[in-house]
Order: structure tokens, then C-alpha cells, then sequence
């Protein structure tokens, strides 16, 4: 896996374990592969990938059994959209509204192009 | 546990090398050693293995007193050299007279790790290419389940898929019992291996701190236009650009580049240092 320049590396794991969930390859109660499949899956010490399901577990999004391993909390789908909301509301958002006043974009400028992507989209 | 205390040592009539160096080494982590030519990595890793005597101090390896060479820390110890030499006989050969040396030889593991660097076992080890020749003594030096695993400049030598199956092998390889040491300039093939990140300067240890430390309070940027200067704890050109290491007061866990952190810590390794030292203040 290639890796951005920026995020630690154990929180661009957890994306790619919040992509698993979003596209449900991984379901409520599934077990998932254990910490060090993953870091074998992705090139890092397994204490990296550690530091990843501690984070899930953290925001609740995996829980532990002990001595079977690591399952996808009931809710952990809706957690995973949670997250991934705040996330994009602190830090993408900024970075588009940015641009967008470079630009001189309005909001209503905006209304125009929505409206063509979501008739893309039906298409 | 590895333990260095005290480290005097010099070869022959040169000046000194080491001057009072202690290190401490824990086992379920992967220690990056770094350190520019001639800086003492070399000569840090024999005196662990028994293969230099301190002039006074102390090396213990698992409580054993490393210069002593008992035959049951040696079994507990696997070294991987840059430059090896390697008898012109087959692979199943060095194995049947050099694994006997350790008792927890795994036979099974040897396999799958051959089998994984597609290498034939019965080849003769001369006809072999150097990064064949690497690869086999990293699955040889693995299957003797030593708790002590040195890897000087592993990746030398091994092609793409290797570097990748290589980093593979590693990451399942690691547990509570072992120590892995690993010495190298390639540090962009191991970056996302290494644990703890160790800097050795002129003999000395100038640095010494865990990868999840550095991310929380150090960052990496690749272009420093418009960070103000007292941020900023060490800037080089990179592309035309300016980039750098700044402090980290975003609160997030960056990225360590581990190029940029030597780079930074061989110029400035006393206003990092400080930086580690002061962080709990800044707040």
C-alpha cells in the first residue's frame, strides 16, 4: 500500500479498514483478521497496526474477545459514518471552502454543479 | 534485554570510539540503528554479539556477559552481516552442519521462507547471486528462532518483490520474546518497520526515541513557505522547495520521514532534543 505523506500511518490503516466497513466487505459481528495479518497485509511493525485497533476499539467501531479476536461492533457501521463525517466536516471542508473563496465561488455557484452531478450520478 | 553500560572502547592506538555509552535494548521491538560512515554502528553491533570487547563496561545480552561467548547466548543470537562469505556447498548442506547450532531450529519455517524468496535448496550457494545469497541467510537466520535477530543493511542487494516480501516476513516475525536490530542508510525500505529509532554520531548515541513519540510531536513538511522560523527545527532544499521538520502543535499524529528526521538530527540533534524535552511546557 502506498502511503500519504502527511497522516501517521496507523490512522491511514484505520481508513482502510473504515473503506471495509463503508463497502461492507466487513458486516456487524464479523470477525476481522488480526493484528498481525494486517501488519503483514500492509508492510508495518505490528506494533502500528496494534495502535490502529486500539484506535477502532477506542471509538467503538471494533470490540475484543478475549483470546478469539477482534469483531465489527453491532454499530459499527454507523459509527464508521460518524467518524468519517466529523472527519470530513474538520478537515476537508476547510480546505474546500478555501478554495473555494480563492476562487470566488458562492454556495449558490455550487447549487448549479450539485445539481449536474447528482443528474450524472441517476445516469 | 540488552544492556550496554558504561562503554569505553578504541581500536589499537586510535582515538577513542565509544566514551561511557549506555543502551538499552527491549525485547517485541524493531530498532532502527542509523547513523552516517564510520559513525560506530559496526562496531556497536560486534560488541552485542561478542565480537568486540569493551576496553571497560559492561554488554549484557538476555544476562548473559556478551564477551564470554557462552554457547547458550550464542544460540540466541543471529547476525546478518553486509559482506559474508558463504562455503561453495548447497543450501540443504549449510543448513544440515550450521542449524544444529540452535536448538530452536525450524526446519518448517526454513521452507516456507525459501519457498517465499524462490530459492532452490539444493542450489550450491556459490552459484547464487549476492541478493540470493542475502535472502538466504535472512530465512536462514529467522528459521533459528534466535531472540535476538541483527540485520545489518538487509535490503541491499534484494530486487522489488523481495524488498516487499522481505518487509512481510518481518512483520510476522516479530513477538514479545525478540529483539530485532536493524542497520541501514535504506531507510525509506524500512520506514514503517522500525519501532524505535536509534542515532549513533561519532561513537555517541544522539538520539534515541520511539516512532510513536517522533509522529506526536514532531512534523514533517515538504514545504515550509509561510511556517513561522520558530516552528521550525530543521530545513534543507528538497526540489526547489523548502522542507523540514517543525514542531507538531496541530495535535496530530504525523507521518514520520525517517530521511528527513536523520538529516535533521545529524544538523541539529541539540534543538530536536530540547524540543522533546520542552514539549510538555508548550501547552
Amino acid at each position: 500500500m502506498e502511503f500519504k505523506e502527511n497522516q501517521a500511518i496507523y490512522l491511514q490503516i484505520a481508513n482502510r479498514f473504515f473503506d471495509n466497513i463503508l463497502q461492507k466487505k466487513w458486516d456487524s459481528g464479523d470477525k476481522i483478521p488480526s493484528i498481525r495479518d494486517m501488519a503483514v497485509e500492509f508492510e508495518v511493525n505490528p506494533n502500528t497496526t496494534m495502535r490502529t485497533f486500539n484506535y477502532l476499539q477506542d471509538k467503538g467501531v471494533i470490540y475484543n474477545k478475549r483470546g478469539i479476536g477482534y469483531f465489527l461492533a453491532d454499530d459499527g457501521f454507523e459509527k464508521t459514518i460518524a467518524l468519517k463525517k466529523e472527519q470530513f466536516l474538520e478537515e476537508d471542508l476547510p480546505v474546500f471552502l478555501k478554495n473555494m473563496q480563492l476562487l470566488g465561488l458562492s454556495l449558490d455557484d455550487l447549487k448549479v454543479y450539485a445539481a449536474r452531478y447528482n443528474g450524472a450520478s441517476v445516469n | 534485554m540488552i544492556a550496554l553500560k558504561d562503554i569505553h572502547f578504541r581500536y589499537k592506538k586510535n582515538k577513542p570510539l565509544f566514551e561511557n555509552l549506555n543502551l538499552t535494548l527491549e525485547p517485541c521491538f524493531i530498532y532502527g540503528l542509523l547513523g552516517k560512515n564510520g559513525a560506530g554502528k559496526s562496531s556497536l553491533l560486534k560488541h552485542i554479539s561478542g565480537l568486540l570487547y569493551p576496553d571497560s563496561g559492561q554488554c549484557t545480552v538476555f544476562g548473559f556477559d556478551a564477551p564470554a561467548r557462552k554457547p547458550a547466548m550464542l544460540e540466541d543470537i543471529y547476525m546478518i552481516p553486509e559482506e559474508f562469505n558463504l562455503p561453495a556447498i548447497s543450501l540443504s548442506n549449510y543448513v544440515k552442519t550450521n542449524g544444529v547450532f540452535y536448538s530452536k531450529f525450524s526446519f518448517n519455517q526454513l521452507q516456507a521462507y525459501l519457498a517465499e524468496f524462490e530459492l532452490d535448496e539444493n542450489a550450491k550457494l556459490s552459484t547464487l547471486s549476492y541478493g540470493q545469497k542475502k535472502k538466504f541467510l535472512i530465512a536462514f537466520g529467522l528459521a533459528t528462532n534466535a531472540r535476538l535477530l541483527i540485520l545489518d543493511e538487509p535490503t541491499n542487494g534484494l530486487d522489488i518483490p523481495s524488498k516487499s516480501q522481505f518487509r512481510k516476513i518481518m512483520a510476522a516475525s516479530l513477538d514479545e520474546e525478540k529483539i530485532i536490530i536493524v542497520s541501514t542508510h535504506q531507510v525509506r525500505d524500512l520506514e514503517n518497520l522500525i519501532d524505535n529509532v536509534v542515532v549513533l554520531e561519532k561513537g555517541h548515541i544522539v538520539f534515541n526515541r520511539n516512532m510513536g513519540e517522533i509522529s506526536e510531536k514532531l512534523a514533517f513538511e515538504y514545504n515550509l513557505a509561510g511556517v513561522p522560523a520558530e516552528e521550525i527545527l530543521y530545513a534543507e532544499d528538497m526540489h526547489g522547495r523548502k522542507a523540514g521538520i517543525v514542531k507538531n502543535i496541530a495535535g496530530h499524529d504525523a507521518r514520520v520521514d525517517l530521511e528527513l528526521l536523520f538529516n535533521g538530527i545529524v544538523k541539529n540533534a541539540a534543538g530536536i532534543n530540547e524540543h522533546f524535552a520542552n514539549y510538555k511546557y508548550e501547552y
